[in-house]
């Protein structure tokens, strides 16, 4: 049979020379690089305390995204829940009253918004799928919740805290702080 | 009136310096076991366990805290008396050898002398082997009634294993008689003590044979076939929980530790500190440092344990049974033969 790369290593079937059968210099040698090893750098990220930096493409849990204004991008279209393969979010839409301008950029808004953790796949479609910019995936993940219902992210979740009056839970909520 | 002429003094020395003894050895298993995964965790670039308490000391505590929570199971079909003495007949077995070693020289305290040594028997080592070989009925006991026919496996392993590596342990051991002339663990080390040099000088392959028959003993990796997980589940204890199953543990750990100590008293001075010489000290200072010293080279002995167990893999049970009967014994004859040669020839 020809060989499909030239990496091939023959086994040595050479039977153990006495040095060999006593095992002694293999096993010195073998806990010579255990004993390296001692020294060496452990890569290990302390979690709790420490935790790795994302890479700015990293696709984690769901913003909802405000305007500079601070006014809800959002309007209830559908098309991210269409988008979605998982078929994680569900929302209902509401017209927007007299008044609650400077809460919603245009007249119809998402009333409930609801992104399942458990069902989503993080795969970004509805983020690609948005017409409004209104959602976006941020660089945290979803932490441990001890039920289902805690992973069922409402609007209150997932919306982005203002920019306007409440910087550093913005900075929190995107998943870039220090 | 007295009915016995006792010496209450002496009797209520030797309990407490039981009781010390024994919870001591049975704190040092405790955090030898912490000692394992910090071991293990170094040499494999880990951090280990580093939750609990700082530097993750209390580990060993919540360790033994969960083993004491689990439920009891006894299995319905296991022969229930035997299951339950298996354990303690191990755990028995493991601290009975504590007995004869020499912790270090003579205290003085409230007027009197007292040895550091529970039991100064003339036949010391003789002694070690009996309960040594005592170890095994723990794990087979336990094997059998356990009614699994894998534990039973195991436990017919560690009982070949440790009657195989006995045999040319005894032998690794007659070389070193020969040199002392004495089967007193305190004899050989008081020799040490006042010899110009350790035991070890004399008898580096009786040491080496020692050593690895210790590791055999003591099932630990690469001898640890009693508990090769892949081929036989979990081993001997695989039917125990809660408790039982920390006696098990443990008592591989209190093995080990013994095992230490018999090596550094019967090859490496025992309480000898090298280089110093404990008569230029007050007794007491003098006993103290050699305590440090023995538990310093217990250490550094179950480090050396640790760190080959996490360096090789274990052996095939044919490799073992090859390497026990087929070069351990002829070699410990020889080194046998040479030590009576050597010892006729300055003669």
């Amino acid at each position: 049979m020809q060989a499909l790369t030239n990496k091939s290593i023959a086994v040595n079937r050479k039977p153990m020379t006495f040095l060999e059968r006593l095992y002694l210099i293999n096993i010195i040698k073998g806990m010579m690089i255990t004993f390296k090893h001692m020294f060496k750098k452990q890569p290990t990220i302390r979690y709790p305390e420490q935790k790795r930096e994302f890479s700015p493409v990293f696709r984690g849990l769901h913003v909802l995204n405000r305007d500079e204004q601070g006014r809800e991008n959002c309007t209830a279209c559908g098309l991210c829940a269409v988008a979605c393969p998982a078929e994680a979010i569900t929302m209902e839409a509401a017209e927007r009253q007299e008044g609650e301008e400077h809460l919603y950029k245009e007249e119809k808004y998402a009333a409930k918004y609801e992104i399942n953790m458990l069902r989503c796949i993080f795969c970004g479609l509805c983020e690609e799928a948005c017409p409004k910019d209104a959602i976006y995936l941020s660089e945290t993940f979803a932490p441990a919740n001890y039920t289902r219902k805690g992973f069922i992210y409402d609007k209150n979740d997932l919306l982005i805290p203002n920019t306007l009056t409440n910087a550093p839970a913005l900075a929190k909520a995107k998943g870039v702080e220090a | 009136m007295t009915l016995l002429a006792l010496d209450w003094a002496f009797l209520i020395e030797k309990l407490v310096l039981i009781v010390i003894i024994v919870f001591a050895s049975l704190g040092i298993a405790l955090y030898t076991t912490f000692g394992e995964r910090k071991v293990a965790a170094i040499l494999q670039d880990r951090p280990g366990p580093n939750r609990a308490g700082p530097f993750g000391l209390l580990q060993p505590l919540a360790d033994g805290l969960k083993l004491i929570m689990k439920e009891e199971i006894i299995p319905n079909a296991s022969s229930k008396w035997l299951f339950i003495i298996g354990p303690g007949l191990a755990m028995t077995a493991s601290l009975m050898t504590c007995a004869v070693i020499p912790w270090g020289t003579a205290v003085h305290l409230f007027g009197r002398i007292i040895e550091l040594q529970v039991a100064d028997v003339n036949i010391g080592i003789l002694y070690v082997f009996a309960v040594v070989s005592m170890g095994v009925y723990g794990i087979m006991i336990g094997g059998w009634a356990s009614n699994n026919k894998l534990s039973l496996m195991s436990a017919l392993r560690a009982a070949s294993q440790a009657i195989s590596y006995e045999i040319a342990m005894g032998l690794a051991l007659i070389a070193l008689l020969m040199t002392t002339g004495s089967l007193s663990l305190k004899t050989i080390v008081a020799d040490q003590v006042t010899g110009h040099y350790w035991n070890i000088v004399y008898q580096p392959l009786g040491f080496l044979i020692f050593f690895i028959c210790a590791m055999a003993e003591c099932n630990r990796t690469p001898f640890d076939l009693p508990e090769a997980e892949n081929e036989l589940n979990f081993g001997y204890h695989q039917e125990y929980s809660s408790m039982k199953l920390g006696f098990y543990l443990f008592a591989e750990y209190v093995n080990m530790i013994m095992s230490s100590a018999i090596m550094a008293c019967m090859y490496f001075g025992g309480y000898d500190l090298p280089f110093f010489d404990e008569s230029t000290v007050a007794p007491n200072i003098a006993a103290m440092i050699g305590v440090g010293t023995l538990l310093i080279k217990i250490v550094l002995f179950i480090f050396l344990f640790m760190w080959i167990r996490w360096t090789i893999p274990r052996f095939r049970y044919d490799q073992l049974m090859n390497l026990g009967w087929k070069k351990m014994i002829p070699l410990a004859l020889f080194n046998m033969l040479l030590t009576g040669a050597l010892i006729l020839s300055k003669l």
